[in-house]
């Protein structure tokens, strides 16, 4: 009998791996229960957040919509759940939410002078907020993304004028005549340093804005004004307040931080003495004092500066401070990505025979920008979230409106919900924020 | 590019500014508005509503200014002051006057330079505590923690009378009511301790308020009332004038109610006509119009009216008149005459 090896011949249908090597069991063991420490670990995270939800998540859903007072609102959770129960009272946010994003802001300016009536609830409502917002999407997307029209830069640039006439209203012509005077600078240049020399022209371009805002485009926009009085009612900025008002200081420090943040960044590492000087002595002394301080002098010391009767906006003056605080943060972001670059690239920048300005746009700056990005974004996100410090000095922000809220005598005692909506709310923006540049770090990443 | 939108508005505020100031009742009258400093919200005091209108017991001395300078109560801007920025905001100018539960004391009166034109409510600080610990004096409260607003004279008070009494306590600072609150009913403290109007609508708030009981001492004297810079003493008689005209009203039996009929012509009781303007010259010499103190009390009522609505017995906070009852009931609360 000869040997007969076996053979198969046909092929073994497939089997799915064996429940220890695939799935969900598999996975778990892989990540959650891998050793022992491991495990105990995971049971431990699993009790916090357990329990952590017991006490929380029945407290938001036990909650009162609709209710016009806080005691209205127990009444209404007794009756609903039981006798014992206690639970949020989203009623407030209900009925405050237009507060908390817009402050005092009229939802028709005008509306009022004009005696027609304000729809409730009419889409128009607070329309100068909401468009300002829109705009302020469409001016910031091209520089977020690079897949956009360049041509769309030109409404980014107009934005500001645009911003600062729609939310504070009153005539058209001064912001226009700001902006003119940016035109006549650059007209100033280009004549002069044809006719005369570049220097001359840098120094015009310079000059003739600061003289033209300072001595003319208030009278001019006087006289235009008289001429044609094209403008939307002027809404004072004690009626600004909210989330709007959070935005307002943190996407205008944000915007005006960073370029100020590069200069003075370069300036720091620049070898010319007095500008070095200047630089080191701005950061150190910025980054020396808290923002509360220079919130304060905001709000109190330049009173005294300025001439009795002078009502130089109480947030413009917000504004300014915030920006200067932030950029100096800005600057020492950025020095790190400065300084992180291989001197290499330096000395290659300059064996190519570019200039200063040229080797640092083209060559050190956006590889300086790109390590330096999570630096960047997390000063953008302190920022945002510092803004919330403007309520120590009467600002109406979210915070300062909670108190304003509870001072009714209907909201009287309300606290965890007022914050949890601001948290909320404000975590929407950050996260964001963090996202894109997470999206930015890998779009930009060249490594290998 | 971003930058010059601030050059510019720096440029264009320099530009209007530089008008020279004269006095501040002619200031206010020019620029048609009181710019009155009030606090960010003290429930029954001051408060904004969900349309941002403003309201409250020391609101009301101000639209009653707005009422008797410019004829009407809409005429104010309000200026939200925290304990902190308050007395500055004063005294640079930026507010016209102060209503904002302010304690009338020597050094604010004679170091910081203000002038407090009168008191529109005797507050004083008290104790809160829960039933449940079994006190019933202020003296019973040796070793107890103590749940206190930082910065302000309840602090000082707190410390003196505890040492007064030779008892001893541990204080937990906090830094708003809000957070007193929280951790007064998280049992973070013992004791909380502000003003007894404060208590009152704290305690109001609570879920079970009759678990707790406010103790009957009173530590300490806190006359609150309206204040402006000292050395304006024509703005500084409108302010007080007002007050009194308020206090005046209400002894003299003038509601928002009777006000119209007793404005329309001479009566029998020449205080009143005095008063309301149908008689003598008061708002000439002023330098507001004859009708002045009808406007301000029209504006929301006597002080008795504008108590009632406010903190009285009929509101959540349910204060009682006590010492802010008229004088011709037992209070503190006096006017001198209008003649």
């Amino acid at each position: 009998m000869s040997f007969q090896p076996y053979v198969r011949t046909d092929i073994l249908p497939e089997q799915a791996p064996p429940s220890t090597a695939s799935g969900p069991i598999a996975w778990m063991r892989e990540n959650l229960f891998a050793t022992i420490p491991n495990a105990i670990l995971t049971i431990v995270a699993v009790y916090f957040i357990f329990s952590i939800l017991h006490e929380v998540l029945p407290w938001v859903i036990k909650s009162s919509w609709a209710a016009g007072s806080l005691s209205e609102c127990r009444d209404v959770i007794r009756e609903t759940y039981g006798p014992d129960s206690t639970g949020a009272c989203w009623a407030v946010i209900r009925e405050r939410y237009l507060q908390l994003l817009f402050g005092f802001y009229p939802p028709f300016p005008g509306g009022e002078a004009n005696g027609s009536v304000a729809v409730e609830g009419s889409m128009m409502a607070y329309f100068r907020v909401n468009l300002t917002f829109v705009f302020m999407l469409v001016a910031i997307a091209p520089l977020l993304f690079n897949s956009l029209p360049r041509k769309m830069i030109w409404f980014s640039a107009l934005f500001p004028f645009l911003a600062f006439w729609l939310l504070w209203g009153g005539s058209i012509w001064p912001p226009l005549m700001v902006l003119a005077g940016i035109a006549l600078g650059g007209v100033a240049y280009g004549v002069l340093s044809k006719a005369v020399s570049p220097l001359a022209g840098v120094i015009a371009a310079l000059v003739t804005p600061v003289i033209w805002w300072l001595l003319l485009a208030g009278p001019v926009a006087g006289v235009l004004h008289g001429i044609a009085p094209i403008g939307i009612l002027d809404v004072a900025t004690d009626r600004f307040g909210g989330f709007m008002l959070s935005v307002i200081i943190g996407v205008t420090g944000i915007a005006l931080s960073l370029p100020l943040g590069i200069l003075l960044a370069l300036g720091r590492q620049s070898d010319m003495m007095f500008i070095k000087a200047m630089c080191v002595g701005f950061i150190e002394f910025i980054r020396g004092v808290p923002l509360i301080t220079l919130l304060f002098v905001a709000s109190v010391l330049l009173n005294y500066f300025l001439p009795t009767g002078t009502t130089f906006d109480l947030v413009l003056r917000v504004v300014i401070m915030v920006t200067l605080f932030a950029s100096a943060y800005m600057a020492e972001v950025v020095r790190g990505g400065l300084a992180a670059l291989p001197t290499g690239q330096y000395e290659a920048a300059d064996s190519l025979g570019l200039d200063y300005w040229k080797a640092t746009r083209l060559i050190t700056l956006p590889q300086a920008l790109k390590i330096s990005i999570p630096g960047i974004v997390s000063t953008f996100i302190g920022l945002f979230k510092d803004t919330t410090l403007v309520s120590i000095i009467g600002l109406m922000d979210p915070i300062g409106l909670t108190n304003v809220i509870r001072a009714d005598t209907n909201w009287n005692g309300i606290v965890w919900e007022l914050y949890g909506f601001i948290a909320l709310v404000f975590f929407l923006f950050c996260f964001s924020m963090s996202r894109y540049s997470m999206y930015l770090e890998r779009k930009l990443k060249t490594g290998h | 590019m971003k930058k010059t939108t601030f050059l510019g508005t720096v440029a264009a505020a320099a530009l209007v500014s530089g008008f020279a100031s004269a006095g501040t009742l002619d200031d206010v009258k020019a620029k048609g508005f009181v710019q009155c400093g009030v606090s960010t919200g003290v429930v029954g005091f001051a408060m904004a509503d969900a349309n941002g209108v403003w309201d409250g017991f020391d609101v009301a001395v101000c639209r009653a200014v707005a009422a008797a300078v410019l004829g009407d109560p809409q005429a104010v801007k309000f200026t939200p002051t925290t304990g902190k920025t308050r007395f500055t905001a004063l005294a640079s100018g930026e507010v016209d006057m102060l209503a904002r539960n302010t304690t009338w004391t020597f050094s604010r009166d004679v170091d910081l330079k203000f002038t407090f034109v009168g008191v529109n409510y005797y507050d004083g600080q008290g104790f809160m505590v829960p039933k449940a610990l079994g006190v019933s004096s202020a003296k019973d409260l040796d070793g107890a923690t103590v749940c206190i607003q930082t910065g302000t004279t309840t602090e000082l008070n707190l410390a003196d009378y505890f040492r007064v009494n030779n008892i001893s306590y541990e204080p937990v600072p906090i830094e708003t009511n809000a957070e007193g609150q929280q951790q007064y009913l998280a049992g973070a403290c013992d004791v909380y301790t502000t003003d007894a109007s404060g208590l009152a609508a704290t305690r109001a708030t609570f879920e079970k308020p009759d678990d707790h009981v406010v103790l009957p001492e009173i530590i300490s004297k806190e006359p609150l009332g309206p204040l402006v810079r000292h050395g304006d003493d024509q703005w500084g008689d409108v302010v007080r004038w007002t007050l009194n005209a308020l206090i005046a009203a209400e002894e003299l039996g003038i509601t928002s109610a009777n006000i119209g009929e007793a404005s329309m012509k001479a009566g029998n009781n020449p205080e009143i006509n005095r008063l309301l303007g149908t008689e003598g010259n008061l708002g000439e010499m002023l330098g507001l119009s004859a009708d002045w103190a009808k406007n301000a009390i029209t504006a929301g009522g006597n002080y008795g009216e504008v108590f009632e609505k406010n903190i009285g017995e009929n509101t959540p906070i349910g204060l009682s008149r006590g010492l802010n009852a008229q004088w011709t009931d037992g209070g503190l609360i006096y006017t001198p005459p209008f003649r």
